[in-house]
């Protein structure tokens, strides 16, 4: 069929307000009489509070509340907590007070006595296996959502048998293999085994998350900053202890959340309890300081990784150990997102993975783009280059070699993957970066400038499912596309809801995108999280406007008189087949829906919808054709996406520092909904890993647990000086037969790829020497070139 | 006063870079008499944040006269309030952004007497008597964009747009000081505004559109392979 939007570029509704500063975050809105609320945070990496003394702070004039550990609905632990009475690291958050202005909160807080029991801590994942060192929490030190918090420690003599090359290794908390992994590396030509780390670095999202809170009729109106929107009612709702339906969420725009603001989040909940006990409208500022402690951080690795090749260059056997810092909590599962991008990209004939996610005394971690698969290409790509080169085969070529392809397996299931274009994506953008030609100038030396050429690639899963669509056609005709999905800055709110503009022959101008508030009756869609958004919410898109098809065309059929399949649409009209006159716009089957009222005005509606989603189609009921369902698709296979970079660099040998002077990003993401984004986020994914590659680095403590990053200046996001003086993108565009309309998402990727083939430059630059490090900085190059000891420890991650 | 430098790469002759550190932002407050705390952070960020009159130990709030996009304010100051506190809280011109609230990422960038400045970092009574721009004032008389507006709209410059109206705000400086940049000084430029979703290349496309230096927007998104069996360059 013909697309009318999808392919094409749109003014999204929501850039214009970017642009003129009307754009509404959270800490922009202001209600009667609120009030100002301010955390106390914990000085210390790990202590318990004994006692708290406050009454000097409450009997300030003005001074009018506080909340502690003790007045909340906690989660389990180690979830995050709302507020601690065990904080886990610095800057966790202990006590909310309130009071009539901030200042004067900020100067109560001073006088908050509390009493701590200071207790031991570590930052240092590994450290914490060791027999003699202590947990990072009392409940132990490891944890993640699958593995309930134990203590594990290796034994002095796993730590001996490791020598100096290798990191130790003893029992893991998880693990899975496929094939005869030791007879596959018996066979092997050339076998790498390598060490690593890859240290944790912060989301830095530009919005702090404040939020504002208050109470109306029973209901809690909440402003936040969330990257998602149905997805974190449910959570959020449970802790501040009302049903899912009587909380109003308001974030029509978010300032950057890069995965730190996909599902709820404590603080989010914090000035609506405080509001609830005050009975005041409750404003929460977080400063960039508390963005660091509380904003959280990518999970950082320490590993081992073996792999084997054949003389030909193909990965044979892979065996891979991954060390997590899971920071406080517990963390996310990048350790095996890891393995499963390992398993995917190179397809090793047999493999194995061990995994062990540890608890320190930092921040909290989560997922941040590209969580693990990321991590995985910055850590592999680079050893995938020196294979070739030992082997004497092209880097391109070896990457074409152990590339998947649609139907290859995933993970220790050897799950088929539905589509997957690496080989289509590596070709594009080996031509688009004249790679044969420009291949020559590797390590071309000019004065003290040496040019270095990399190649990267990535893969992120994409295919959630299971959610609700929502669609309601008005009585004047209007396509009203209700959805769930959050303003991350992708656009993608409104990239999907094109697809039921499309699949209902809507043109543009008769569709009215509703979202960013709850009380704009919204559909249970997932998080905007994970590169799903465009598989996920298209395909609950596409089951709405089909549920709508069908009930125009059944309405029709009454009308009229024969069979549903009898009518067709076009011109906002439903009509016989053949007969454009016997018919009538879409107005009047709305009319005519609310006339009929039932499942076609949606005052019945399927019981497996969400109650989320139940609460929104009751509410609009009997106000047009209501179109809605749960997508139950089929999903017979593995959905993913892949992105491949190339990378021209200029290395300075004097100074260590490199310009990056080309970047060509291609990504494989199904049929491409909107081009002008697409290129915004491979452009922008590719300046994130630039990032994460080689400026990051994000240092604590081990002294004292205390954090050294709490402000950009420190903690060094990419700016306009470290973008590509030229960047090329492009889409391999082939679809994906289990997304709607062929569509898949692609956002995590580009950034993997970026960084994994600037890592891979700065190695090619060097003559092919490999750090097995991220990130790579300037004085890691200078220490490699004179030949000095580097600042960091073998293994130490997070440090100076 | 902010010191006035010349632009230190010497690309972008005239254009004046607004400088206004930290240690000399500090001792104005100090100066002001008025030192809120024993957390430091405070001195910028917390002064003013309030929805009423709350007499904070110590402040004295001051009426002030202010010239914001055209108009007379007049609003009562703390001594040690920053600009983006008194425009945020006191004048309801929220779309001067707080993420730092110490001088690093631009979020806050407002123009005095044509200059860009931050105000996260500007106390609100150095800028009696001088013009202050802020991203509310820059449509025209009948509400349409500023070319620089509509520009970064047709390039689809902001991802999240939390840091867009100070890009706004940096660019417009920058194009009062050199009407027809180049990439290059426009990259320079704007370099005092961070963007965390990585936009740069797309805030510089729209500089240079808005500038009309249509030949160094850059664009590149093919689908597919071409004839040639590469895309665009």
């Amino acid at each position: 069929m013909a697309l009318k939007h999808l392919g094409k570029d749109f003014l999204p509704p929501d850039v214009l307000a970017k642009v003129t500063g009307e754009a509404k975050f959270a800490e922009d809105f202001r209600a009667e009489g609120m009030v100002f609320a301010r955390l106390l945070n914990s000085p210390y990496p790990h202590a318990r509070v004994r006692s708290i003394d406050a009454a000097a702070a409450l009997a300030m004039p003005g001074v009018l509340g506080i909340l502690t550990a003790a007045d909340v609905k906690n989660p389990p632990v180690p979830e995050p907590q709302l507020l601690n009475d065990e904080p886990c690291y610095v800057g966790a958050p202990v006590l909310l007070l309130a009071a009539e202005s901030e200042l004067l909160a900020q100067d109560a807080l001073e006088k908050v006595r509390i009493d701590w029991e200071v207790l031991p801590f570590h930052v240092d994942p590994l450290a914490s296996l060791h027999p003699d060192r202590p947990d990072a929490r009392t409940d132990g030190n490891v944890a993640a959502k699958d593995i309930e918090p134990r203590t594990i420690k290796w034994t002095r003599e796993d730590f001996d048998a490791a020598g100096a090359a290798r990191m130790p290794m003893g029992k893991p908390g998880a693990e899975w293999a496929y094939g005869d992994v030791d007879a596959t590396f018996a066979r092997c030509k050339l076998v790498l085994d390598e060490r690593f780390v890859h240290a944790s670095n912060s989301h830095h999202s530009m919005e702090p998350r404040s939020a504002m809170a208050y109470w109306q009729n029973g209901k809690c109106i909440l402003h936040v900053s969330t990257q998602s929107h149905t997805f974190i009612v449910q959570k959020l709702s449970d802790w501040i202890g009302i049903p899912p339906t009587d909380l109003v969420v308001v974030a029509e725009f978010c300032g950057g959340g890069f995965g730190s603001k996909g599902s709820a989040y404590p603080l989010q909940a914090l000035p609506a309890l405080m509001s609830k006990k005050l009975g005041r409208p409750v404003m929460m500022r977080i400063s960039r300081a508390e963005e660091y402690y509380n904003g959280s951080a990518r999970n950082g690795f320490q590993g081992q990784v073996k792999l084997g090749f054949g003389a030909d260059g193909k990965l044979l056997a892979a065996d891979i150990f991954l060390v997590q810092d899971s920071g406080a909590y517990f963390g996310f599962p990048d350790f095996r997102n890891a393995g499963e991008a390992l398993s995917l990209m190179y397809q090793p004939q047999a493999m194995r993975w061990r995994g062990l996610p540890l608890l320190v005394n930092t921040p909290w971690h989560t997922a941040q783009r590209g969580p693990g698969q990321n991590q995985l290409a910055h850590i592999i790509e680079p050893l995938l280059d020196q294979a070739a080169r030992q082997l004497g085969i092209d880097r391109l070529e070896i990457r074409r070699l152990n590339a998947p392809q649609s139907g290859s397996p995933l993970g220790a299931k050897r799950k088929p993957m539905s589509s997957c274009y690496v080989r289509e994506a590596l070709a594009q953008g080996a031509a688009a970066f004249d790679w044969e030609r420009r291949k020559a100038r590797s390590g071309n030396r000019q004065g003290s400038k040496v040019t270095g050429l990399g190649i990267g690639q990535a893969y992120h899963s994409a295919g959630s499912y299971g959610f609700d669509g929502l669609v309601r056609i008005a009585p004047d005709g209007r396509l009203h596309i209700h959805t769930g999905v959050g303003n991350l800055g992708t656009f993608s709110h409104t990239g999907t809801s094109r697809i039921a503009a499309e699949v209902l022959k809507v043109d543009w101008e008769r569709c009215v995108v509703e979202r960013g508030d709850s009380r704009r009756h919204l559909p249970w869609n997932n998080g905007q999280f994970g590169s799903n958004t465009s598989f996920t919410m298209g395909r609950t898109n596409l089951v709405a406007a089909t549920d709508a098809l069908e009930k125009l065309k059944a309405i029709a059929a009454q009308r009229f008189g024969g069979a549903s399949d009898d009518f067709d649409i076009d011109g906002l009209r439903v009509f016989r087949k053949g007969q454009p006159g016997k018919g009538m716009t879409y107005g009047e089957a709305a009319q005519r829906a609310i006339q009929l009222g039932g499942r076609f005005d949606g005052h019945e509606f399927p019981d497996e919808l969400n109650v989320i989603t139940k609460a929104s189609v009751a509410a609009l009921a009997g106000s047009g054709l209501i179109g809605v369902a749960k997508d139950t698709l089929p999903r017979a296979g593995e959905v993913g996406t892949i992105a491949v970079g190339f990378i021209e660099i200029e290395l300075d040998i004097e100074t260590g520092k490199y310009r990056i002077l080309d970047y060509v990003g291609i990504t494989d993401c199904g049929t491409v909904i909107h081009p002008a984004g697409l290129e915004t986020q491979l452009k922008s994914g590719a300046v994130q890993g630039f990032g994460v590659a080689g400026l990051e680095r994000v240092v604590y403590d081990p002294q004292n647990g205390l954090p050294a990053n709490v402000g950009y200046y420190q903690a060094k996001p990419p700016t306009y000086g470290d973008i590509a003086l030229s960047m090329t993108t492009g889409a391999v565009g082939r679809p994906e037969s289990l997304g709607a309309l062929g569509t898949k998402g692609m956002g995590e990727p580009p950034l993997g790829a970026a960084g994994s083939a600037l890592l891979c430059a700065i190695s090619d630059a060097l003559g092919g020497h490999v750090f097995n490090r991220t990130p790579v900085l300037a004085d890691m190059i200078l220490n490699h070139l004179a030949d000095q000891p580097q600042a960091h420890g073998r293994l130490q991650t997070n440090c100076q | 006063m902010p010191d006035i430098a010349p632009d230190p790469s010497g690309h972008a002759e005239g254009v004046a870079v607004a400088r206004s550190s930290r240690r000399e932002f500090i001792k104005r407050v100090i100066a002001s008499g008025a030192v809120a705390s024993s957390a430091s952070f405070m001195v910028g960020g917390l002064a003013g944040c309030s929805t009423r009159r709350v007499g904070a130990p110590g402040a004295v709030e001051r009426l002030l006269s202010l010239n914001v996009n055209g108009q007379l304010r007049r609003v009562d100051v703390l001594p040690q309030e920053t600009l983006a506190m008194t425009l945020r809280y006191k004048l309801g011109l929220t779309g001067t952004k707080l993420s730092c609230d110490r001088a690093e990422c631009g979020a806050c960038t407002v123009l005095i007497d044509g200059v860009s400045l931050y105000a996260c970092s500007t106390l609100t009574h150095s800028v009696r008597a001088r013009k202050v721009l802020t991203i509310e004032g820059i449509r025209g008389l009948n509400g349409e964009l500023h070319p620089v507006q509509q520009a970064f709209v047709e390039e689809l410059s902001p991802q999240c747009g939390f840091c867009t109206p100070g890009q706004v705000m940096a660019a417009v400086a920058l194009l009062q000081q050199n009407p027809k940049p180049t990439r290059a000084e426009a990259r320079h430029g704007m370099s005092g505004n961070l963007c965390r979703c990585g936009a740069y290349d797309n805030y510089l496309n729209g500089v240079m559109r808005a500038c009309g230096n249509l030949a160094e927007i850059s664009h590149s998104t093919a689908v597919g392979p071409t004839a040639e069996g590469g895309h665009g360059a």
